[in-house]
């Protein structure tokens, strides 16, 4: 079933479209930026461009994300189930502490342990945003209407089975949720992942900062803004495709 | 399909749940277990679908001790209806009743098919009802959905835990009228769970009385409203007579005599009332009209005799079961 766009999305979609057109086209970009930051030398970060950039910060958090969220419904099935129940109170507590982390943190504390580059970061976000998925797996699979496990079970289905066309259907639209904010988290943190030699769009961040240059720090700042907005539309709309096929919401 | 506990024991911590319960349960019985709450009726159900395992004695299911032999399959054997019916809710109705052939691997068009018959059977037009979702359904029609769920593999077993329970007095009554005429024509072993005495009444071949874990009686309905025993006496309560009257129907006193003439039409006026009511209604009616006698008439409309005051106090002083 398709939910109608309405006029908001449609127009949000179109801006946020043409303002990244905007930002990956550089011969635009330059004169676009040298309005709002007319002192600027240089307004195009100069290194790499932004496209580029765009991509390895996609890469990156995505790649954390799907780590994070393989890792976050591993866990969160394992601490449901019958033999895994007694880490339950233990896995809840550590998930609730570690998200009173912030993420920077998390980077600055693994850097001195796993030195620089691509994978220490990837580390690092991975451990950050496993928390909202491993919370909305846990909070999924423990909110199941009880009456509906024990008609499962009662009627013959397997452990697997009441897992694989049971729960996990059911606990979907939460745990879908955790997956997006996951993203969202990663898209934002990653550009801290610069300062780790990760590169991303957090370079034109950081070098802006050191070389006291406002358009770079800009053209960073939006474009990952730009592309957690976007993420976030993107999984949104899937939740809610999914969430009125499965049609859970009572009327 | 006979059923057995066999000396069953079960305690949770510090409770005795059930204490060596011994019963049988022939085959095509409907067996009403009935108790106050904790007195280890829904598990002593349980035990029949391994959904809990007795610590001591053994559970025959067609004379199988259901301990060797693997959960699952035994599950699907038997049918399972609960009181919040637990229809699976990211699933169609049809889906939801196809469940249990799926489990066994039917194919999808004899599947299809055998949804088709159940719906139809529980009252639900398959055209109206099997691409409905969960959620859109009423009380009443989720458990018909639950009970063509539990009937679609055709187990011969059904389990029953409370299941109008949670629906309103009139769809109750509704429902248990439907279940008795599907039962009347599939002939199931049904373990009936209730703490409804009148449930039990009205739908129990026999009902079995449990307290603190142990069996207090098991007899017919009209046995049982008859029992001396004092914890029995007090369960069925001061109108016990009354429930025995309504136990049975106008017909039934009159033991089903062959029509005496036809006669005009008449509706259930003051004096008269209609074979299939009953005894209860039938004395109330004459309570309110001050006679004591009524004439019987045929849903049809035919005279069936005269049922008097004193037909009434002999039945309801205790009548052998008919």
């Amino acid at each position: 079933m398709k939910t109608p766009w309405s006029y908001r999305q449609f127009l949000g979609s179109a801006l946020g479209m043409l303002f990244m057109l905007i930002l990956l086209i550089p011969s635009i970009l330059s004169p676009v930026l040298s309005v709002p930051f007319p002192e600027a030398q240089d307004p195009v970060f100069p290194r790499k461009m932004l496209a580029v950039l765009a991509l390895e910060h996609l890469w990156l958090s995505l790649a954390a994300a799907g780590l994070a969220t393989i890792i976050g419904i591993g866990v969160g099935i394992a601490a449901t189930r019958p033999a895994g129940r007694t880490f339950l109170p233990l896995v809840r507590d550590a998930s609730a502490l570690a998200q009173t982390v912030p993420p920077a943190a998390v980077l600055a504390l693994a850097i001195p342990f796993v030195g620089f580059g691509f994978q220490p970061v990837l580390l690092a976000l991975v451990l950050y945003s496993v928390l909202p998925v491993l919370d909305n797996t846990l909070a999924g699979l423990e909110n199941l209407p009880s009456a509906v496990l024990e008609a499962a079970q009662g009627m013959g289905m397997t452990r697997f089975q009441v897992l694989l066309q049971i729960e996990l259907p059911l606990a979907l639209p939460v745990i879908s949720a955790g997956i997006r904010t996951s993203v969202v988290i990663n898209v934002g943190t990653a550009t801290i992942g610069a300062l780790a030699g990760a590169g991303g769009l957090g370079s034109p961040i950081v070098a802006g900062l050191i070389r006291d240059n406002p358009a770079w720090v800009f053209q960073g700042a939006a474009a990952s803004a730009l592309m957690a907005l976007f993420l976030n539309g993107i999984l949104g709309r899937l939740e809610k495709s999914w969430a009125s096929h499965s049609k859970v919401e009572k009327t | 399909m006979t059923l057995e506990w066999k000396k069953v024991s079960k305690r949770f911590g510090d409770k005795q749940a059930v204490d060596e319960l011994s019963l049988e349960v022939p085959e095509g019985e409907l067996l009403v277990l009935i108790g106050p709450s904790g007195c280890g009726k829904t598990t002593s159900l349980k035990m029949i679908n391994r959904l809990v395992d007795p610590q001591t004695g053994s559970v025959l299911v067609g004379g199988r001790d259901v301990s060797h032999v693997p959960a699952v399959e035994l599950r699907r054997h038997i049918g399972y209806v609960i009181q919040h019916v637990g229809l699976f809710p990211h699933m169609r109705v049809s889906e939801n009743v196809g469940a249990v052939p799926k489990l066994l691997g039917w194919s999808k068009e004899k599947i299809e098919q055998r949804v088709h018959e159940l719906l139809e059977l529980v009252g639900l037009p398959p055209q109206d009802y099997a691409q409905s979702w969960p959620a859109h359904l009423s009380g009443g029609e989720a458990q018909r959905v639950g009970v063509a769920r539990a009937l679609a593999a055709d187990p011969p077993v059904l389990l029953m835990d409370e299941p109008f329970g949670a629906v309103d007095p009139l769809t109750r009554e509704i429902l248990q009228r439907e279940f008795l005429r599907i039962q009347s024509t599939l002939g199931k072993t049904v373990v009936f769970v209730t703490h409804d005495l009148d449930e039990a009444i009205r739908l129990g071949d026999r009902i079995a009385v449990m307290n603190e874990g142990r069996l207090v009686a098991a007899a017919p309905p009209a046995e049982l409203l008859l029992n001396a025993d004092p914890f029995i006496r007090d369960f069925t309560g001061e109108d016990r007579a009354l429930r025995r009257l309504a136990r049975l129907s106008v017909g039934q006193a009159l033991g089903d005599a062959t029509p005496m003439k036809s006669a005009s039409r008449r509706d259930a006026s003051v004096g008269a009332i209609r074979t299939d009511a009953t005894l209860k209604e039938a004395l109330s009616q004459m309570l309110e009209a001050g006679e004591t006698s009524l004439e019987a008439f045929s849903p049809a409309g035919r005279s069936m005799g005269t049922l008097t005051l004193e037909d009434l106090l002999e039945r309801a002083a205790g009548e052998v079961a008919s």
